[in-house]
């Protein structure tokens, strides 16, 4: 089963008075259970085409199912409670709301799906202790260092039990050892039964997590997604 | 949601601390203002509330408010005793007459005459001394403000002594023994009020052909007001008035015919447009600097709807505390002011007026920052 199917997905925007191409009939399949990363230069429409999978942006042309959804078809209601459950997001720069501590933020999904505070902070508890946080529950962000907030982050789009995991860069702002270990993480607590993970990346040192790689350039999928990971990367 | 918004808001403390101060002045103006104004406009009137006996009040037509006295013979008293319900009807002078101090000083006091017999249109309380001891010789009663500022008599050490139950008074030339203190609101010109009788005052009142000032009159049971104040202005063609009308006719002169409102309405204005514009732009600025959480609230699934809620309740925890400061710090202010000069008058009325103000002042702030989250792109998210 195909965690993410798209075919033919294409997105333009205006940019400074000029049609700027961000995807050019983009066709890619994610398999459930599988980590795929998604890399290219910049501006080569990465972004655009996590922010489709992700229901955030609507494509022009083409379609794009997320466990056989079509996100276009459905109202903006419906699409933003498709996203709030079954989408989990890890961002380069965390977004971790900063007056919240650890355990608020990893629960703020649950929390924006309705569930009641006190089993939200619960069900976040029980995530951060699964990503080693859970002496760092009532710390506010500040007070935690770059890997600490990315784990939370990382708890934080898991805590809801997602299906499809979305993440923007994760690494980049890590030293190599904080990099590699979330990595470790981000695969050996997302990948469960039935989800999938697609991360975007310039950061080569963790390609060997990838299962598959598709290579991105001028707005669609250069290089087919190779289940042999590259060892080295022309970004 | 609601937990997120309030913990967003208050996580940013001086933005939070720099809105709360917007609205607390804000809210401080429009009710402290407002107050000062109130107890003002109260004070035009104050004369008439103190005499509560009568319930009409008889004058000539001309008349426009309650210190704009335009005497009447006395055979009108007799004329206002002859209409069909009018259970008494007893006559009141009313005028200003210099008094001379002890110490050689003048000032200009209001002279109130009442009915000798009766003496019906005294002050509502008395401090020292019997309202009665005005029958005594040369007697005369003083308000408690008269005594103890403009009455009172500064000694060589600069220390001002109040006129005392007693002390000897000169009012326009005629020798007045002061026989009891009163307790009475103060009037709008602030001046020393002065009971004695009707017949003393009429003495000590400049030569004048006429010198009633007013006709106070009790209506017998069952008969009502508005139909006796008809009966005596057809029979008479004198103005009367009821208590309440009479309050009004003063009222309004005050609001039709001096600066007062328009002054203390640019206050009120300046509070709520100053206010408004610091709470809003800092609210606004406090709104753009958490775009960014706002996007990732809304990425994650947070719609339109809730985000707009809680820009309305931060906007409304913000507003409530603003409000309950500047309201709590125009109740102190007017605590503190109790004892002196300054007017303030504190009616549940300004609390609704001020709380819409603020009300009003947090739309505007929370309007302006919804319609930016209201149109952010949530893909915001992905860019550093």
């Amino acid at each position: 089963m195909m965690a993410v199917h798209c075919r033919n997905l294409t997105k333009r925007y205006q940019a400074g008075g000029q049609e700027v191409m961000a995807l050019r009939g983009v066709h890619l399949d994610i398999p459930v259970g599988q980590l795929m990363m998604l890399v290219g230069p910049s501006g080569c429409g990465k972004t655009t085409l996590i922010s489709v999978i992700a229901g955030i942006l609507d494509q022009d042309e083409g379609t794009c199912e997320v466990y056989g959804v079509d996100l276009k078809s459905l109202s903006d209601r419906d699409k933003l409670a498709f996203r709030a459950k079954n989408i989990g997001f890890v961002f380069q720069s965390y977004n971790l709301l900063p007056s919240l501590t650890a355990q608020e933020n990893a629960a703020v999904p649950l929390i924006i799906n309705g569930v009641k505070r006190p089993l939200a902070l619960q069900a976040a508890r029980e995530i951060l202790d699964r990503v080693g946080l859970g002496q760092r529950l009532t710390s506010m962000p500040s007070q935690l260092s770059g890997g600490q907030q990315q784990r939370v982050a990382i708890a934080r789009s898991l805590v809801h039990d997602p299906r499809l995991i979305v993440c923007d860069e994760p690494t980049s702002a890590l030293d190599h050892d904080t990099g590699q270990r979330v990595m470790e993480l981000l695969k050996g607590v997302a990948l469960d039964a039935g989800k999938a993970l697609i991360i975007v990346t310039h950061d080569e040192r963790i390609f060997e997590f990838a299962d598959t790689i598709a290579h991105m350039d001028d707005g669609n999928i250069v290089k087919s997604p190779s289940l042999q990971p590259t060892s080295t990367s022309p970004y | 949601m609601s937990y997120i918004a309030i913990r967003m808001l208050m996580g940013d403390r001086s933005k939070y601390l720099g809105i709360i101060m917007g609205l607390t002045f804000a809210s401080l103006i429009m009710t402290q203002q407002p107050a000062i104004f109130v107890g003002l406009m109260t004070r035009s009137f104050s004369f008439i509330s103190d005499v509560g006996l009568p319930d009409i009040w008889v004058m000539d037509p001309k008349v426009q408010f309650v210190d704009d006295v335009k005497p009447l013979q006395d055979t009108e008293l007799y004329r206002v005793r002859g209409v069909s319900g009018v259970d008494w009807a007893m006559p009141l002078y009313k005028g200003l007459i210099k008094a001379r101090l002890t110490n050689g000083n003048f000032q200009t006091c209001n002279v109130i005459g009442l009915d000798d017999a009766t003496l019906i249109g005294g002050p509502p309380e008395m401090i020292e001394g019997r309202l009665e001891d005005l029958r005594r010789a040369d007697s005369v009663i003083v308000d408690q403000y008269g005594a103890n500022e403009k009455l009172g008599v500064k000694g060589p050490d600069g220390t001002l002594s109040p006129l005392k139950v007693g002390d000897l008074l000169e009012l326009n030339d005629h020798r007045a023994i002061v026989v009891g203190i009163a307790k009475t609101t103060r009037t709008f010109q602030s001046q020393p009020v002065v009971y004695t009788t009707y017949s003393r005052a009429k003495n000590m009142a400049p030569r004048e052909r006429k010198l009633l000032s007013f006709i106070l009159v009790k209506a017998k049971p069952s008969v009502a007001l508005e139909e006796l104040t008809r009966n005596i202005e057809s029979h008479t063609g004198l103005a009367a008035y009821t208590q309440k009308g009479f309050q009004e006719l003063t009222y309004n002169y005050y609001m039709k015919n001096t600066g007062i409102p328009i002054n203390f309405g640019i206050s009120v204005a300046l509070g709520f447009l100053v206010g408004a514009a610091i709470a809003g732009q800092t609210f606004y600025s406090f709104t753009l600097e958490n775009l960014r959480q706002f996007a990732v609230l809304k990425a994650m699934g947070a719609g339109n709807g809730t985000l707009l809620m809680m820009i309305l309740l931060q906007a409304s925890i913000v507003g409530i505390i603003g409000y309950g400061l500047g309201v709590g710090l125009t109740s102190v202010f007017g605590w503190a002011m109790r004892n002196t000069i300054l007017s303030f008058k504190f009616p549940w009325q300004l609390l609704v007026f001020s709380g819409v103000g603020v009300m009003l002042i947090c739309l505007i702030a929370a309007g302006i920052s919804i319609r930016k989250v209201m149109t952010l792109e949530p893909a915001m998210v992905f860019k550093t």
